[in-house]
């Protein structure tokens, strides 16, 4: 891609898609004539400038890219530390990071020429996403989404079936993301030769950790060159939350080369530390195989997945990307954990005080910076990735709030 | 170890005693823990005795997501008991000594990577089992795994799908030391009415690449679909539809579920073999 050379092109993956012990491809062997030809396809499509270009006016024409690099000035003074600035990926088309990431694999299907897509959802940002690429490129769209977040997130299904998307109600398990992930891989087994499975994370068997965080990347890009622009100097401080991880995974790409800025991963802490409480992955889990690569997990000692617990539907899943789980252990990414009633808190400080709502996954960020900027001087600074837009919380933050 | 036993027969043995005879070898799938484990206990005698040349005994998994809803349900079901890995392994061990016929572990690579792979080797091996399945474990991350499931005297049993290409066919073909399952259909597990039409010419491309025996699995639930496999593949692998059968039965007690799948398979080879004493030979 065009957009590829920049300092901080990561290594990484491997060539069998590994990184360091992370990662992998552990899924049913119907699936890798599929998984090989996604990423001959990506390699191609990497070294076609016509495809770096075609993506990069998407990004610009139709979800209005680059999101900008926004002072927060009164949440600054109130927390009376570190200037904080809010990397504004809720103002991109739909409300979210998610598209960008649509649509680079949206483009991805038309070049291995399948008409259908399929998608798995929790909060129903990644499923309007990808209804909204499918819409855009004339696709066939399969969205497989939780029984339980059908009814905690109905506005986002009245969205994707708008735009011409069929959602499908998945009621195995804890009809939950986890479970919407599992369905969308059984449904891709019989149907590898004619559909493509957007998946909306860095998770899953290689190369999606890859090719996801690619299509992401440019957060990180965008946010490292306004900072300079800006500031005249990079942050000390970038922060972003992390469910599966993709924001925060393209956010930190754009730094992690840069050894001086300090990368904190905000998981979510739920209600309690116990297992099934949280969805702490990096924090409070193991080395396990979920989805079909190997990272931290929430399992018991017998590797069934745990129960999951967090208000925020997009970070309610027991497994975290692989390139997350390489950066905690070497140390260069730090994560940390925010419970349900702190990003409640951020979620209404943030309303308050810049007229922003943000989404309950991005709150989290929020509140770990709140926590972080009065312990700084005044001189350093934090970039929040402001992954996603409350609106699709309201409705749950009501009768949470009364 | 009980000295009035029958001897124990390694899957070798057994598929070489099968090519001897002209027979197909039958496996059926039985989810481990479901409806209890004393109907585990129950079944295995009576499948055996009901003609069935391999077991293969499936761990439950909360996340399978290569099985479809039949196997899902029962793995779910079994796991809201508490199951457990050691639980599964104990049983195994109480009714070995009553059983001759191999027995194939079938468990999800989450598991085995948790339970730590060395570990679950040895203790699947002391239980009485002879192979190992890891459906989420093809190669090359199944390289490294196979050797040590081998040195724990194991066999490996790995997959083709009909979507795999063929230089990976001859290298799956390589790592597997029991049999190469081959996937009837790209897809979940579960019942269909009929067989691929390509499939034997498939089992057949299959087999000139290996000496190992293959044995067809995903999609088997007929006597018909048997015996069309007989004389092309050396074992057909029946798990939905006799999932379904326990389901059906299982608040009837270990007894008629063993009643049950005995009758079943006995119903599959029958006609199954027929082909073999009078056209084949």
């Amino acid at each position: 891609m065009t957009t590829a050379a920049s300092s901080s092109s990561p290594v990484l993956p491997d060539a069998s898609g590994h990184f360091g012990q992370y990662g992998g491809v552990f899924v049913p062997e119907t699936l890798i004539f599929a998984l090989d030809q996604l990423e001959a396809e990506y390699r191609r499509a990497q070294a076609d400038p016509a495809f770096g270009k075609e993506f990069d006016t998407y990004l610009r024409e139709f979800v209005g890219r680059p999101s900008r690099l926004y002072f927060a000035k009164r949440l600054t003074e109130k927390l009376g530390g570190a200037k904080i600035y809010l990397k504004r990926e809720d103002l991109n088309h739909t409300g979210a990071h998610k598209i960008n990431n649509t649509i680079g694999q949206g483009l991805l299907t038309l070049r291995m020429g399948k008409k259908r897509v399929i998608a798995e959802t929790g909060a129903g940002q990644h499923g309007v996403a990808t209804a909204t690429a499918a819409a855009l490129f004339g696709l066939k769209c399969d969205v497989y989404m939780g029984a339980e977040d059908i009814r905690r997130q109905s506005l986002n299904v009245f969205r994707m079936r708008l735009m011409g998307a069929n959602v499908i109600e998945v009621n195995s398990g804890s009809k939950t993301l986890k479970d919407a992930t599992n369905e969308a891989m059984r449904d891709w087994m019989g149907s590898v030769g004619h559909t493509h499975y957007i998946i909306g994370s860095v998770v899953g068997p290689h190369p999606f950790p890859m090719i996801v965080r690619d299509f992401q990347a440019m957060i990180g890009r965008e946010a490292r060159e306004q900072c300079l622009e800006i500031e005249g100097r990079l942050p000390d401080y970038v922060i972003a939350c992390v469910g599966g991880g993709s924001n925060a995974a393209g956010m930190f790409a754009g730094f992690t080369d840069d050894k001086p800025v300090k990368l904190i991963g905000v998981e979510a802490g739920g209600r309690g530390t116990e297992l099934g409480q949280h969805a702490a992955s990096l924090g409070a889990g193991k080395p396990g195989v979920l989805h079909g690569s190997l990272s931290y997990v929430l399992q018991d000692d017998d590797g069934q997945t745990a129960d999951v617990h967090s208000i925020s539907a997009g970070l309610d899943y027991p497994g975290v990307g692989p390139e997350h789980a390489y950066w905690k252990d070497t140390g260069r990414v730090e994560y940390a954990s925010i419970t349900d009633s702190e990003a409640l808190e951020a979620f209404q400080l943030l309303a308050r005080l810049e007229g922003i709502l943000p989404a309950l996954e991005s709150a989290h960020a929020i509140a770990q910076t709140a926590k972080l900027a009065p312990k700084l001087g005044k001189d350093k600074v934090i970039v929040v990735n402001l992954s996603g837009r409350g609106d699709k919380d309201c409705q749950e933050v009501a009768r949470l709030i009364g | 170890m009980n000295p009035t036993r029958a001897a124990r027969r390694t899957i070798r043995q057994t598929f070489d005693e099968l090519k001897e005879r002209r027979q197909i070898g039958l496996v059926p799938f039985i989810p481990a823990g479901y409806p209890d484990l004393a109907t585990t206990a129950a079944v295995l005698p009576a499948l055996e005795s009901a003609g069935a040349s391999v077991i293969e005994v499936g761990f439950p998994f909360s996340d399978p997501i290569a099985d479809g809803p039949t196997i899902q349900e029962s793995f779910t079901a079994a796991l809201e008991k508490k199951l457990k890995i050691t639980d599964i392994f104990a049983t195994i061990a109480g009714a070995r000594p009553g059983i001759s016929l191999p027995l194939v572990a079938m468990v999800s690579y989450s598991i085995v990577y948790r339970f730590g792979v060395a570990k679950f080797v040895a203790e699947a091996r002391s239980a009485g089992f002879d192979g190992l399945i890891v459906p989420d474990l093809p190669p090359p991350e199944a390289q490294r795994i196979c050797d040590t499931i081998r040195t724990g005297e194991l066999d490996t049993i790995l997959m083709v799908a009909p979507t795999t290409a063929s230089h990976r066919r001859a290298e799956i073909a390589r790592l597997s030391s029991g049999f190469v399952y081959y996937l009837s259909v790209s897809g979940i597990t579960g019942e269909r009415d009929q067989l691929p039409p390509d499939l034997a010419e498939n089992v057949r491309e299959l087999k000139g690449l290996t000496d190992r025996p293959v044995c067809v699995g995903f999609g088997i639930s007929q006597p018909r679909h048997v015996a069309e496999l007989t004389g092309i593949a050396d074992g057909a692998i029946v798990g939905s539809a006799v999932v379904k059968r326990m389901k059906t039965h299982c608040n009837d007690g270990p007894a008629a579920i063993a009643r049950v799948l005995g009758d079943y398979t006995r119903e599959l080879l029958n006609r199954a073999d027929r082909p073999d004493t009078s056209s084949r030979k």
